[in-house]
């Protein structure tokens, strides 16, 4: 049956055709619907992992106990999942294991554009790079057979454009995989220094087999072209912008398994052209290969290291003129993302913002706090950062820095890498401020369950820690809970805690106004006879208030009936819809 | 031969229904298809663009500047920003609603006027309707999407009107098919 298939439903399609029994994951943009879309076949069983390396030391118990299992992550989240993934090359598998890896080449919803395709090489892990939705569906199953016929995870790396791409894909039957037994072999999966000793010899010789598999597999394949006065060697989304620009023009060695890659084969497509170029996004991996290969090659040296590409970049660096467009219009206001009508964690950055404190930031929607007119974040790094960076912060500066200093991080980021640093000012005792944003939800990434919620990856109802409890059974002793709807008891709180001589955490709890089961409130007015146009409520940055005619308004349509901008205001003039005063 | 078409808006909008249902009708009619889409943190409030292209044999997912045949807008500013994108002389079919973006909000911006006859000036055709009031007399705002699209069937020959019909049923959920089916015949019918 032919679908039209996002990349991110394909590789869910391929696990369910591969027989794969088990995925674990911490969701991230843009590898998280690859999970999700898992779900929707009983035959697999899918949960999020509090993080990364949980998840994929979890699919690697699976793979161990005889099940083909996965994970996915973003770019980033394969830094927090390092430690297993270079060691577990060393072990291999027993059921197949695939890893998935999403890059955001442009940064569309990332901190930062690492390259994943250096992970592969490090770790001496293949790696497979699809170029659409049916490579992604294909290249995972091929991904199963090539780790257990090399005894290997295998890592799959998609970019935004693959991931988030729909093409038509061919769908096939489910595979009917027999488990394969656990069997105890101290020598293979005990990594201490004898054994590891034992098992890198064998690493390196499967990287030679796996070479000489490069150079036959299918994976990587050469089209012809009529002019061979140019030949283009490229991959994933890039090798679409190719085709794109020139058709069938130029030979081309399209790459699908990117680590290890070919020998001969790349040799023998240099011979066949007069010019060897090399199109990549992010850094030259193919390049650095073929110039180890002695070979004269194009490519960093036209195309950029940054940014993701288009056509459009590649046939002007290639020497073809602009295509005619519109005049671009000048001077548009811009239309950066902002925190949701409603949004929980606006009151509290409301309150951090007026009293001017630092605030260590984190990873999720509420990293929205540093955008205008709000400009409440001071850092933002990596998850839990936020947590770790406020006591590294108050033990260099002291009193001086955790009188007016905050961390804060959402409940899933919590749960992923915070509580490890509040372990770290729980034992050394800084005097430190953590605000907890608790908006009961993963937000950033479209709404994922987590620890904390109460809920599993398919809704039901699963295990819940308890914030309060687990903070305080690490030992902090002041713990409070606001409302951040609530201004002044939020503002009290922080001022309160900031001053406390021990270390504190604030649990800011509202569930994310965008949640299906929160029952939006009654849109409020503002009243123009009232409203002394001193724009206090503006500072909010809510979109759904803007300053018109020399007055506040509320637009009725977004407005989620929150009311905080109703605190703000010393005149009154905020009020229902029949004209009454706004009640608590 | 390639129909390239952007849907841009404001996240939440629902942009990515429009690119379903478009997607959809132009992969029932035989084409080869891609969608490629922004999920993520631009979704929260800020400018997204889904691009759509059928044809033969589609390569790259995304479209370049001049390289747009169709712009279909869910907020007039959004149309304008993407102006370049259109080849000249493609045609825009934008809602003619207007949301203040933070920094008009923020009182650091004005909301450009006069914004149809600058795209007009840029090279492109214009069809503004309003959308939102259509929708909201075919029974939700929510539909505001569907009823654009309806609007833009007009332009595409090659997909006739049971056809889109047929793919609106195979995207909406059920309970709201009689809705989205209204707003979408109140789309096409608009002047």
């Amino acid at each position: 049956m032919k679908e039209l298939m996002l990349g991110n439903k394909a590789v869910a399609r391929g696990l369910y055709e591969a027989g794969v029994a088990v995925a674990s994951s911490y969701p991230g943009t843009p590898s998280t619907e690859t999970t999700e879309e898992a779900a929707k076949y009983d035959e697999i069983y899918c949960e999020w992992a509090p993080n990364e390396k949980v998840a994929m030391e979890t699919a690697f118990g699976a793979s161990r106990a005889g099940k083909r299992s996965y994970c996915a992550m973003k770019h980033v989240g394969l830094n927090v999942a390092a430690d297993p993934l270079f060691t577990m090359s060393y072990t291999g598998v027993n059921a197949g294991m695939v890893i998935l890896v999403a890059d955001d080449p442009g940064m569309h919803s990332s901190q930062n554009e690492q390259d994943s395709r250096h992970y592969a090489i490090a770790a001496k892990m293949p790696m497979l790079e699809p170029a659409d939705s049916q490579e992604a569906k294909d290249f995972v199953i091929e991904a199963y057979d090539i780790s257990e016929q090399f005894d290997t995870p295998v890592l799959i790396k998609m970019c935004t454009r693959v991931a988030h791409s729909q093409s038509v894909v061919e769908t096939g039957e489910r595979a009917d995989i027999p488990v394969k037994p656990y069997v105890k072999d101290a020598g293979k999966y005990v990594m201490v220094p004898a054994n590891a000793k034992r098992r890198h010899p064998i690493v390196e010789e499967r990287t030679r087999k796996l070479v000489a598999f490069a150079e036959e597999s299918s994976l990587n394949r050469v089209e012809e072209g009529s002019d061979t006065s140019m030949g283009i060697i490229t991959s994933s989304t890039s090798y679409q912008y190719v085709k794109e620009v020139f058709g069938d023009k130029y030979p081309v060695l399209k790459i699908g398994l990117i680590n290890p890659l070919p020998e001969k084969k790349i040799r023998d497509f240099a011979a066949k052209v007069d010019k060897l170029v090399v199109v990549e996004e992010l850094d030259p991996i193919i390049e650095t290969h073929c110039k180890t290969l002695g070979l004269e090659v194009t490519g960093k040296d036209i195309f950029p290291l940054i940014d993701e590409f288009s056509q459009g970049l590649i046939a002007t660096k290639l020497g073809l003129p602009e295509k005619p467009a519109c005049k671009p219009i000048e001077g548009l206001p811009g239309r950066p993302p902002a925190m949701c009508a409603g949004c929980p964690h606006r009151g509290m950055f409301y309150v951090l913002s007026k009293n001017k404190i630092t605030v260590m930031g984190d990873i999720g929607c509420y990293t929205l706090g540093a955008t205008p007119p709000l400009c409440a974040i001071d850092t933002t790094e990596c998850m839990g950062a936020s947590i770790s960076s406020l006591h590294g912060f108050n033990t260099a500066l002291g009193a001086e820095a955790e009188k007016n200093t905050v961390a804060v991080i959402g409940d899933s980021t919590f749960m992923h890498s915070g509580m490890t640093g509040l372990a770290n000012i729980a034992y050394n005792q800084t005097n430190s401020t953590v605000i907890i944003l608790d908006n009961s939800i993963t937000g950033m990434t479209g709404h994922q369950q987590n620890p904390t919620t109460g809920f599993n990856l398919r809704g039901d109802p699963a295990g819940k820690i308890d914030l309060e409890a687990l903070v305080r059974a690490m030992g902090i002793n002041r713990v409070r809970v606001v409302d951040p709807y609530n201004l002044a008891e939020a503002e009290a709180a922080v001022k309160e805690e900031l001053a406390a001589e021990e270390p504190s955490v604030i649990i800011s709890r509202r569930p994310c106004a965008l949640l299906k089961k929160v029952k939006r409130g009654e849109p409020i007015q503002v009243n123009p006879d009232k409203c002394k146009s001193c724009k206090a409520c503006m500072k909010l940055g809510c979109p759904a208030i803007s300053f018109k005619d020399g007055h506040a308004k509320v637009d009725a349509t977004q407005c989620f009936g929150c009311k905080v901008c109703s605190e703000l205001c010393k005149f009154g003039a905020f009020e229902t819809l029949n004209g009454e005063a706004i009640t608590w | 031969m390639v129909t390239s078409i952007m849907i841009v808006g404001v996240g939440g909008q629902g942009s990515l229904l429009a690119s379903k249902l478009l997607g959809r009708a132009a992969m029932d009619k035989g084409y080869d298809v891609k969608v490629s889409e922004v999920h993520g943190m631009s979704q929260r409030g800020g400018s997204v663009v889904t691009y759509v292209k059928f044809g033969d044999k589609v390569n790259s997912p995304i479209i370049d500047k001049g390289e747009a045949d169709y712009i279909i807008s869910f907020e007039l500013l959004e149309a304008a920003r993407y102006v370049e994108f259109l080849k000249p002389g493609g045609q825009i079919v934008t809602n003619s609603q207007q949301i203040d973006p933070m920094p008009v909000i923020a009182g650091t911006a004005e909301y450009p006027s006069e914004l149809i006859s600058k795209m007009e000036a840029a090279g492109a055709k214009v069809d503004a309707i309003d959308a939102l009031t259509i929708a909201e007399q075919a029974g939700s705002s929510k539909a505001t999407n569907i009823v654009l699209m309806g609007v833009f069937s007009k332009y595409i020959e090659e997909i006739s009107k049971e056809e889109w019909i047929k793919a609106v049923e195979a995207s909406v959920p059920s309970k709201f098919l009689e809705l989205n089916l209204k707003a979408f015949e109140m789309g096409l019918a608009a002047e």
